[in-house]
């Protein structure tokens, strides 16, 4: 997309018409949802930002075990990290298919962001019922409270965009995520994104640097 | 895979091929394998190349999949408002907790 | 470089209003206001629901200023004391200051840029309806018998169930929660509506300096409230899922609570004062006749005041040990910031400096604001050289800063543009007579409840106290606060009844009543509500100062169109979104993890209602929905 200017062009003087197209008007070319979004997550950047400092705080301050180490199992997350940084290619497969309005790869794209967004979850889900069998619950200690808050709430985001994803998708299969829509696609990705690039902090900071 | 160039990828409103985000895709695969090598090995400086790599591949999905790299700078200019100030906060807390020499009020780590 | 040209001498004649009672063909009632997705009913509700909460948090105060009228009284007990004061904090903060500050983004930013409304007009609505519940549901509490009582800033282990077993603090945590979310989507909104939504030659930089406080502090909202919410989050699991966050025994620590609720909280002073100066920055130049004095240097001073304003929270840590080391950085960079502060202080008198100066009650308050803000500048200065805060912190001396910034600073600001803005709002004057009571009396209450407390404070009377002991030597500081607290209360009704009689029968005001510079006032008083027939386009700074670009403006926007602009439906989508989302939050104080589950779930439907309404649906003569 061309670069778009911060400032309006002097447009024509004296005004526009009122016309329909008036109420799409902006200053810089670019999209409200976009910016508004990019906006969003750049505020997400800081939630994010805050619930992992106070992990990072809280790194050794636990009184007692299990520890990280005790319980991490790296190859397993391994895997679910791999996945999602796999739908995050999915999802930018998919708006490529609504762009270029092919139904089929956009719904089957999508469908795997859904799926690939679902063992993600899975997997979680696996993992906290396992670390809860070996002694670590939320109110056992900081370390218990900052892992589950931080990756909890990630996984509620999510859990988020699975649904946003879901309704997409079956929008698509609908044959109703014509080109003209692929906006709502592209937004729906920024998130999708984001939530990825959130899980390749969280996977350095808490599972690989102990 | 196409050998499209980025400027090729992303003339005129294009958006780049398939071909080019499956490379972006088996890179931050790789990427990802080399984190977890680096985690087993434990060579010296582990740490700063870790969190090199992960930079890395927080840049590739932001540039890329994200589009930011290609877009208006405005949505950058807004997005980095906010991963600045977030990276400053992390950053000074860590050091407040984890930096400092230690206070007659007993600190954490 | 400065342009000291002055304002033309002829006011630009000012269109009379054709219909001073707004809402030219606008529907009315009480459905019209509860689905209204217009910024401008938006801003009047905002502005009028911080008035009522005003009043509460002033009854408030009185109390307490009751009660510390003498020494070791018993008007109140101990635990009352403790709800009334965080009340009157947490309600002057967060339902008085920052939505007051909202009512005017709202109001004016569109019709200062050019824009027929904000960028997301039903999220300005959740926006509202969220602060509104929001408030309903802290005060709430009071109906409990259970107000907060943890001090506006909540520090651990203060809040912890171990010592606040009761409602109190729950009420505070997810009353709190409740608002920040209004609070960010409003950030998000003004961001993109003051990048979007210039009007053609509305370049950055020849924007009114008030859209321009409004953009720094949107960015502010947009990055400090997600900490606090977080820190909440933190604070409502420690208190209902019983984790370790803020508790010492099991590795916790409660001066996290002090950083991450001060990381907010410092940005926070900051939204709640750029807007009070940038409405001051755009009444000071209409009444000296003189454009503003150095306006790029006022625009980088505020964008730096923003950015620095992240790195000085631990100036209000300084007795919690954080060590030389970090205590040193943080009284530099509190001693920094100091300087674009005084920087534009120096850019507004020197734009009063020679100009023609008109001393109406606008201008009255804008002066206000500049000598007594100047006057909490200086104490604040004082705290931030870490070993003279060691003995101000936790006393009255702190009190009286902050009052002075945020009172004499900020609600004067408040004041200035309501005097400014409100024949815009009304089409309508306020009584100048009665501005000059409300102005005399404000400032005379003022000084007599603040002035007073530099020195109870440096004579060691603590803060959030009940009672102090005779020997300390204070009383009569103290009944000096508390005449003039009740005098500040008459200012206020005498302000409530200029702004009633105004409203009914103020005297008619036209487009440019004040011969001002800038585009909100080349619409009709009140504007349509589609704000300009057709989008002017602008060549400069001061358009309406500059006669042909006045003139080629007021031909567009004094124009009645052929066809009206097209704007969005009415919704009731918020206002029942934002039931859901106090819901939510309410009932997390169950305690029953599933239980919030069920307001999120009707969030969750409200949401996808929301997304699937098409706000430019047309309804045809048989009911038959088009698309515009």
């Amino acid at each position: 997309m061309a670069e778009a200017v911060l400032d309006p062009g002097s447009g024509q003087a004296g005004g526009h018409d009122a016309s329909h197209d008036e109420h799409h008007y902006t200053a810089t070319g670019l999209s409200n949802w976009k910016v508004g979004f990019w906006t969003f997550i750049g505020s997400e950047c800081l939630f994010f930002g805050t619930l992992l400092s106070t992990y990072m705080v809280y790194k050794g301050a636990s009184l007692e075990g299990p520890y990280p180490s005790d319980i991490f199992d790296i190859p397993l997350t391994t895997l679910s990290t791999f996945v999602l940084l796999m739908s995050s290619l999915a999802m930018v497969l998919g708006l490529d298919g609504v762009q270029k309005g092919d139904r089929k790869k956009a719904s089957f794209w999508l469908g795997v962001v859904v799926v690939f967004g679902a063992i993600f979850l899975g997997f979680q889900y696996y993992e906290f019922n396992h670390f809860v069998h070996e002694g670590l619950t939320l109110d056992h200690s900081v370390f218990g409270s900052t892992f589950y808050v931080l990756t909890g709430f990630h996984g509620a985001h999510v859990t988020v965009g699975v649904i946003w994803l879901s309704t997409l998708l079956i929008q698509s299969l609908r044959g109703k995520l014509t080109p003209d829509k692929a906006l709502q696609v592209e937004i729906a990705g920024l998130y999708w994104h984001f939530v990825d690039i959130v899980w390749i902090v969280i996977f350095v900071l808490v599972y690989l640097i102990p | 895979m196409s050998e499209m160039t980025h400027d090729d990828a992303h003339a005129e409103g294009a958006h780049a091929s398939p071909g080019f985000y499956w490379m972006i895709g088996g890179i931050l695969a790789v990427l990802t394998a080399i984190e977890v090598a680096l985690f087993y090995m434990k060579p010296p400086m582990e740490q700063p190349l870790l969190l090199i790599l992960s930079a890395v591949k927080f840049a590739m999905v932001i540039g890329y999949f994200m589009h930011l790299k290609f877009d208006s700078k405005i949505f950058a200019g807004v997005f980095m408002a906010g991963l600045v100030l977030a990276m400053f906060m992390v950053s000074a807390l860590v050091v407040l907790y984890h930096f400092l020499p230690p206070q007659q009020v007993p600190v954490v780590g | 470089m400065s342009d000291t040209t002055l304002a033309p001498e002829t006011a630009p004649e000012s269109t009379p209003s054709h219909d001073v009672h707004g809402g030219h063909d606008e529907p009315t009632g009480l459905w019209s206001w509860i689905t209204t997705v217009d910024h401008k009913r938006i801003g009047i509700m905002y502005f009028l629901t911080s008035l009522v909460f005003l009043a509460i948090g002033g009854i408030e105060a009185l109390i307490i200023r009751v009660q510390l009228f003498a020494p070791e009284q018993a008007v109140v007990s101990a635990e009352t004391y403790n709800q009334l004061f965080t009340m009157h904090g947490t309600t002057m903060i967060f339902l008085v200051a920052m939505p007051m500050a909202v009512a005017f983004f709202n109001y004016i930013v569109p019709l200062q840029i050019g824009a027929r409304d904000v960028a997301f007009p039903r999220m300005n609505a959740l926006s509202y309806w969220i602060y509104l519940f929001g408030g309903i549901y802290l005060n709430a509490s009071w109906l409990f018998g259970a107000a907060p009582n943890n001090s506006w800033v909540g520090y651990a282990p203060l809040t912890s169930t171990q010592y606040n077993p009761g409602l109190n603090a729950d009420f505070w945590v997810l009353g709190l929660s409740i608002l920040g979310v209004s609070s960010i989507m409003g950030g998000v909104n003004f961001i993109t509506t003051i990048i979007q939504l210039r009007a053609p030659g509305m370049k950055l930089m020849r924007m009114p300096i008030f859209t321009w406080m409004t953009f720094v502090t949107s960015f502010l909202l947009v990055t400090a409230l997600p900490v606090i919410a977080v820190a909440l989050i933190l604070l409502a699991f420690d208190r209902f899922y019983a984790t370790n966050f803020f508790v010492a025994a099991s590795g916790g620590d409660p001066v996290l609570w002090q950083h991450l609720f001060w990381i907010f909280g410092h940005p926070e002073v900051y939204i709640l004062v750029l807007p009070a100066f940038g409405v001051i920055s755009d009444v000071i130049p209409t009444f000296s006749k003189k454009p503003l004095f150095g306006y790029p240097v006022v625009v980088y001073a505020g964008v730096l005041i923003g950015f620095i304003g992240w790195g000085v929270w631990s100036h209000h840590m300084f007795t919690s040990g954080l060590g030389p080391i970090a205590d040193s950085f943080f009284v530099a960079t509190t001693m920094i910031i100091a300087i674009p502060t005084g920087v534009k202080i120096f850019n507004w008198m020197a734009t009063m400096w020679g100009g023609k100066i008109r001393f109406n009650t606008a201008m009255n308050f804008a002066i206000g604001l500049v000598a007594l803000f100047t006057v909490g500048g200086l104490s604040g200065v004082m705290h931030a050289s870490a070993p003279v805060d060691l003995q101000q912190h936790d006393s009255y001396f702190v009190v009286a800063h902050f009052h002075y910034v945020i009172v004499g600073g900020i609600l004067l600001g408040m004041f200035s543009g309501v005097y400014y803005w409100f024949p815009k709002v009304t089409g309508r004057f306020l009584n100048e007579k009665l501005g000059a009571w409300h102005f005399w009396t404000t400032l005379i209450g003022f000084n007599l409840t603040f002035f007073p407390m530099h020195f109870s404070g440096m004579y060691g009377q603590p803060r959030r106290t009940w009672t102090y002991s005779e020997t300390l030597n204070v009383e009569l500081f103290n009944q000096l606060s508390t005449y003039g607290g009740f005098i500040l209360g008459v200012s206020t009704l005498i302000f409530v009844w200029n702004l009633w009689k105004g409203v009914k029968s103020g005297e008619p005001a036209g487009s440019n009543p004040w011969g001002a510079a800038t585009l909100e006032w080349s619409i009709p008083s009140p504007p349509h509500h589609y704000n300009f027939p057709a989008l002017p386009t602008v060549q400069s700074r001061e358009p309406l100062w500059h006669e042909a670009e006045r003139k080629s403006i007021e031909v567009v926007t004094l124009a009645d169109p052929e066809v009206e602009p097209e704007m969005p439906n009415p919704s009731y989508w918020p206002i029942l979104l934002a039931a859901g989302v106090t819901a939510t939050w309410a009932l997390v104080m169950t305690g029953i993890w599933w239980v919030p589950l069920i307001g999120l779930a009707f969030t969750a439907f409200c949401t996808y209602m929301w997304a699937f309404e098409d706000p430019f649906a047309k309804k045809g003569a048989a009911g038959e929905v088009t698309h515009g």
